[in-house]
């Protein structure tokens, strides 16, 4: 069974689907996204077995596949997962077909042409179906070229997706979020090439495996030189406070599940980069840049939540919370000990689950009343109380109650970071305060109160103009109106799964921390932490 | 008695090849019956060219010095005549497109005509072709290839002068805009004949220097001598007049206007095989001559690679005109390729960055060429289309177009799976390797700044509205369709699998002499 190439069929599948879906012919939509669908349930179904093919006693990499590639360079096509990767792999499976079924009518078919750029429903699946291809490359691949390749290659999907088919102001956001990427990424690749470089005059053949240059000993000022390197691509990526305006643009710009897969797996790629490159690679460097790095992290999880209070925008709300959480993460990973690693890596699938809940739930409040405006709604969880139950949980996740999946990361984040590091672990608890804020004024502004805004006008007073995709609520009647404000079978099937999964992991992770403890512990004694020995800040 | 030098016939079969067919192409012009000249024309050019491809790839391996001296045969000569003659082939196709134009041709009927006088107005709506190109370009196609060719200073500076002069010509010769077109020509010429003399007044000095134009000869007496402020000074002049060609800043002048004026075929095979020429004359002259003094040059090559790329990529950001921003992508590229030229292993002749810079140049030739062949098909009632702002929501009207230009576009940016990052990878590497890295990191810097007016052509074609009275998208004949179809699916697979071309690269990158 483990001889079976999970990883890379998974890579495959969905980058063939991709481009059959794009030659499906022109008014076949709904055969398109047939196709988009069940090949990601099929990506699922594989993550899924791959998780049960995964020995979590076993080797530090497993499922691996090797072929030579580019022999020029020494760059393999190496595949192979930890149990990092993995759980980023199974969020991946869990994430794209509920994305894939919550775009479902997001294009109505009087869309196509409207538009320009070919805003076809075809190219929006296959640009979907090509991300999640990339998306799997980034976080299976164990030569560094080929995690470079992957990571740049993956910005071309997301690009095109938020360019040709966001909000209004999207050719800014999308140029935005490419630059961004591609400055870190190339700084990246300098980076990238001078560990080559080390490696061949170290061993005498240059190579990029991650198995040989984790043995390099390289000299403190080059590991410095080369940590910055791929420090600044990953915070750019993560993002970490100085390196993040472009999320909030690109947050609030991306279509909605785009934005899912935005913020739920692409932005990981930097918290992963962190703990599979900076940290093993560059153990000194990470060491000596550690203090530095967790002053930005806790600075961001205040910050992005002071700004997230400020926001009318639903969507950007959203995405400062995530530049909050992102500043838990990046202080789980740099406190150096294996708890708080554990819980970081927890924090990251956790986050995907609430976040992505929270953006889908956000953006079907806003396929109903057309605007990104908290100002614009008022008292819809009297009308749509499934909405507004979802919603409450999905914020109530995010804020890290008792009881759901969050909970459990940040705890053991904040409690793994406090024995090395007790002052920045004080200040991030700060953080969860905030969080309580910036989530419940958001829920009690649009779900409770007067009814206010467009949504709420009665149809017989004044005809409604529907936003975007929005449902029958200009043209039916009063009653069916109300009803159909709240959740569709098709959204509910959407929200019913994470829902499931926020109160499941919330009361049971143990599954999920067997499978990440043996590699955050092995990547800690990489990095030569012991829980003594980081109290620099005492 | 004067002795006439050995000639290998055999290894000097890919230039004969190309001359033969150039002159036969005059002879064409001048007895061939019109009706059929055309036809016949493009047979004798792609005969000569294709030929000089396959001759070069049965000489793969050939490392001999012939005609007393004068030329070298070897790893890297063979390999960029390869190209040349390739790229040469795939221009003269974009040459012979007769579907685009009403008029069936970019060139004008007849150059010597006046601009605006009658007979200029009467030949405009003719479809009468004329043929002297395909000779020309032959000659040009020719002198490129002796150029990456020549041993001896005497013999670059005959090839330098049989490149440009059809080169010139050519540039002048635009069916639509002739005035601009002529103004491109003059400019080329005038500037292009001072780069001549800063050429010329480097080999007397280096001969005053040395007592020899050999290449082999100024190594040892550059050994011998160090620093001869002489040949110093010859070095700086010959490194000009080639840097000239190369269009680096902050010798790139003429870019702009030329590429601009120019007919788009004749840009899209200046582009690309002259860079390859002059780097290949760059490649030779620092490697052999210079190779074992390259405290010499290194300094000079470090900065105008950083100059022409921020002036590149800088410049690059405020043009409107997709053949202007596409020059200064040009001047940005040739920084990139000098990143390359530096990471010369300093123990052999050649080294990662001799095999890196000639994949970059293949890389560069394919992608530039495809991306002015898309250019060629987006034209309104006045031709091409070339201002950005018409290109606006080309993608909804005519969604291959937009996706074939945007790969060429992604992989001028060097964006992964597409050959550019290869190549990119390729000459980054070769400079890091030999220590250069804060050459590396301004290279990646400036791609990161050239990536925007890239991207942002992508965005136009894309994410807008089309324009109400937007250009058309002409349907390709055969030629251009072949090129473009060549030109996409190489620079895909020399992103995906570059293995073998790579390899051949590594084992051609050998000078002798």
């Amino acid at each position: 069974m483990s001889d079976f190439p999970f990883l890379l069929v998974m890579i495959a599948l969905p980058a063939v689907a991709a481009a059959v879906v794009a030659a499906v012919p022109r008014g076949r939509d709904l055969l398109a996204k047939q196709i988009s669908l069940g090949v990601s349930l099929g990506v699922l179904v594989l993550a899924v077995l791959a998780t049960v093919a995964f020995d979590t006693g076993g080797d530090r990499f497993q499922l691996t596949t090797s072929v030579s590639w580019i022999a020029e360079f020494g760059v393999r096509f190496a595949l192979g997962v930890d149990g990092i990767a993995l759980v980023m792999l199974l969020l991946i499976g869990v994430l794209v077909p509920l994305v894939i079924v919550a775009s479902w009518d997001d294009l109505a078919p009087g869309d196509e042409g409207s538009v320009p750029g070919g805003r076809s429903v075809r190219a929006y699946f296959a640009w979907l179906l090509l991300l999640e291809a990339m998306m799997v490359g980034v976080f299976a691949a164990t030569d560094i070229f080929l995690f470079y390749v992957f990571f740049e290659a993956m910005l071309v999907p997301m690009y095109f997706l938020i360019g040709s088919f966001g909000g209004p102001r999207r050719q800014y956001a999308a140029v935005k979020f490419f630059l961004y990427s591609l400055v870190g990424g190339l700084i990246m690749l300098a980076a990238v090439i001078g560990l080559y470089v080390v490696s061949n005059s170290q061993l005498g053949e240059g190579t990029f495996a991650f198995d040989a240059l984790r043995q390099l000993d390289i000299t403190p000022g080059v590991q410095k030189l080369l940590f910055l390197g791929f420090f600044v691509a990953f915070a750019i990526k993560a993002p970490l406070v100085p390196f993040h305006t472009w999320l909030p643009d690109s947050g609030s710009e991306a279509p909605i599940g785009s934005a899912v897969l935005l913020v739920g797996v692409l932005d990981k790629v930097g918290t992963f980069g962190f703990l599979r490159y900076c940290l093993p690679l560059f153990p000194e460097a990470s060491r000596y840049f550690a203090p530095y790095v967790l002053v930005l992290a806790v600075a961001g999880i205040l910050y992005a939540a002071l700004l997230a209070m400020g926001q009318s925008d639903m969507k950007r709300l959203v995405a400062y919370t995530s530049i909050s959480h992102f500043g838990f993460i990046a202080l789980g990973i740099f406190a150096f000990t294996t708890e708080a690693g554990t819980g970081a890596v927890l924090y990251m699938v956790n986050h995907g689950i609430a976040t992505g809940l929270l953006f889908l739930v956000v953006g079907m409040l806003i396929a109903r009343g057309g605007s990104r405006q908290i100002g614009d709604y008022g008292g819809v969880g009297a009308r749509a109380p499934l909405l507004s139950g979802a919603f409450l949980l999905a914020g109530l996740a995010s804020l890290a109650m008792p009881g759901t999946n969050s909970f459990v990361s940040e705890f053991l984040v904040l409690i793994g970071s406090f024995p090395t590091r007790p002052v920045f672990t004080i200040l991030a608890t700060v953080g969860i305060i905030l969080a309580a804020l910036y989530i419940l004024l958001m829920y009690q502004r649009t779900m409770h109160g007067p009814p206010r805004g467009p949504l709420m006008v009665e149809p017989d007073d004044e005809p409604v103009a529907a936003g975007g995709g929005a449902t029958a609520v200009a043209t039916a009647p009063a009653r069916a109106s109300l009803r159909a404000l709240d959740l569709s079978r098709r959204e509910l099937a959407v929200v019913t799964p994470l829902v499931a999964l926020i109160i499941g992991l919330g009361v049971y992770p143990q599954p999920l921390l067997s499978l990440i403890e043996p590699a955050v512990a092995a990547t800690m004694s990489d990095v030569g932490a012991d829980t003594g020995s980081g109290g620099t800040d005492r | 008695m004067i002795h006439a030098p050995d000639l290998s016939l055999a290894a000097l079969a890919p230039l004969l090849f190309v001359f033969v067919a150039a002159c036969v192409g005059v002879l064409v012009e001048a007895f061939g019956p019109r009706e059929h000249r055309h036809a016949v024309q493009l047979a004798v050019a792609m005969v000569g060219t294709l030929g000089a491809f396959v001759c070069t790839l049965l000489l793969a391996g050939t490392q001999e010095i012939t005609a007393g001296g004068a030329l070298a045969v070897d790893g890297a000569a063979l390999f960029l005549q390869a190209t040349i003659a390739g790229l040469g082939a795939l221009a003269l196709l974009l040459f012979a497109e007769r579907a685009l134009d009403p008029a069936r041709s970019a060139f004008v009927a007849s150059a010597a005509v006046p601009v605006g006088s009658p007979r200029d107005r009467e030949l405009a709506t003719s479809t009468q072709v004329q043929t002297e190109i395909y000779p020309l370009a032959t000659f040009a196609i020719g002198g490129m290839m002796l150029f990456t060719a020549a041993n001896d200073l005497l013999v670059m500076f005959v090839a330098l002068e049989v490149l440009s002069l059809p080169l010139y010509l050519i540039s002048g010769m635009s069916r639509r805009r002739r005035l601009l077109s002529q103004e491109a020509a003059v400019k080329y010429f005038l500037l292009g004949a001072f780069a001549s003399a800063f050429f010329l007044y480097g080999l007397a000095l280096v001969y005053g220097a040395t007592g020899s134009v050999r290449l082999a000869d100024i190594r040892s007496a550059a050994v011998a001598g160090g620093g001869d402020v002489l040949l110093l000074l010859g070095l700086g002049l010959l490194v000009v007049g080639l840097l000239f060609k190369a269009s680096v800043a902050p010798f790139h002048s003429w870019t702009p206007d030329v590429y601009q004026g120019a007919p788009t075929p004749v840009t899209a095979f200046m582009a690309a095989c002259t860079k390859v020429a002059a780097f290949g004359a760059i490649l030779r002259l620092l490697y052999v001559a210079f190779g074992t003094s390259e405290w010499t040059w290194r300094p000079l090559i470090y900065g105008v690679a950083i100059v022409s790329m921020i002036v590149g990529a800088v410049l690059g950001l405020t043009q409107t005109d997709l053949k202007r921003m596409l020059a200064y992508s040009s001047i940005a590229h040739a920084g990139f390729l000098l990143t390359g030229v530096i990471g010369l292993s300093v123990a052999g002749g050649g080294g990662s960055g001799l095999a890196a810079t000639m994949f970059y140049l293949l890389t560069y030739g394919l992608t530039t060429i495809g991306a002015f062949a898309v250019l060629t098909l987006v034209r309104d009632g006045d031709g091409e289309a070339g201002h950005l702002s018409q290109w606006a929501g080309l993608a909804s009207r005519s969604p291959v177009t937009a996706a074939v230009m945007a790969l060429f576009l992604l992989a001028l940016a060097g964006i992964p799976l597409t050959a550019g990052f290869t190549a990119k990878f390729a000459v980054f590497r070769a400079a890091i390797e030999s220590g250069a890295w804060p050459l590396a990191v301004v290279a990646l810097l400036a791609s990161a700044v050239a990536a925007f007016f890239y991207l942002r052509v992508i965005v136009l074609m894309y994410f807008s509205q089309p324009a109400a009275d937007g250009p058309t998208v002409g349907v390709p004949g055969l030629p251009t369709t072949i090129v473009l179809a060549l030109t996409a699916t190489a620079t895909l697979a020399l992103g995906i699998v570059p293995g073998a071309v790579l390899d051949l690269a590594d084992r051609a990158a050998i000078f002798v002499g």
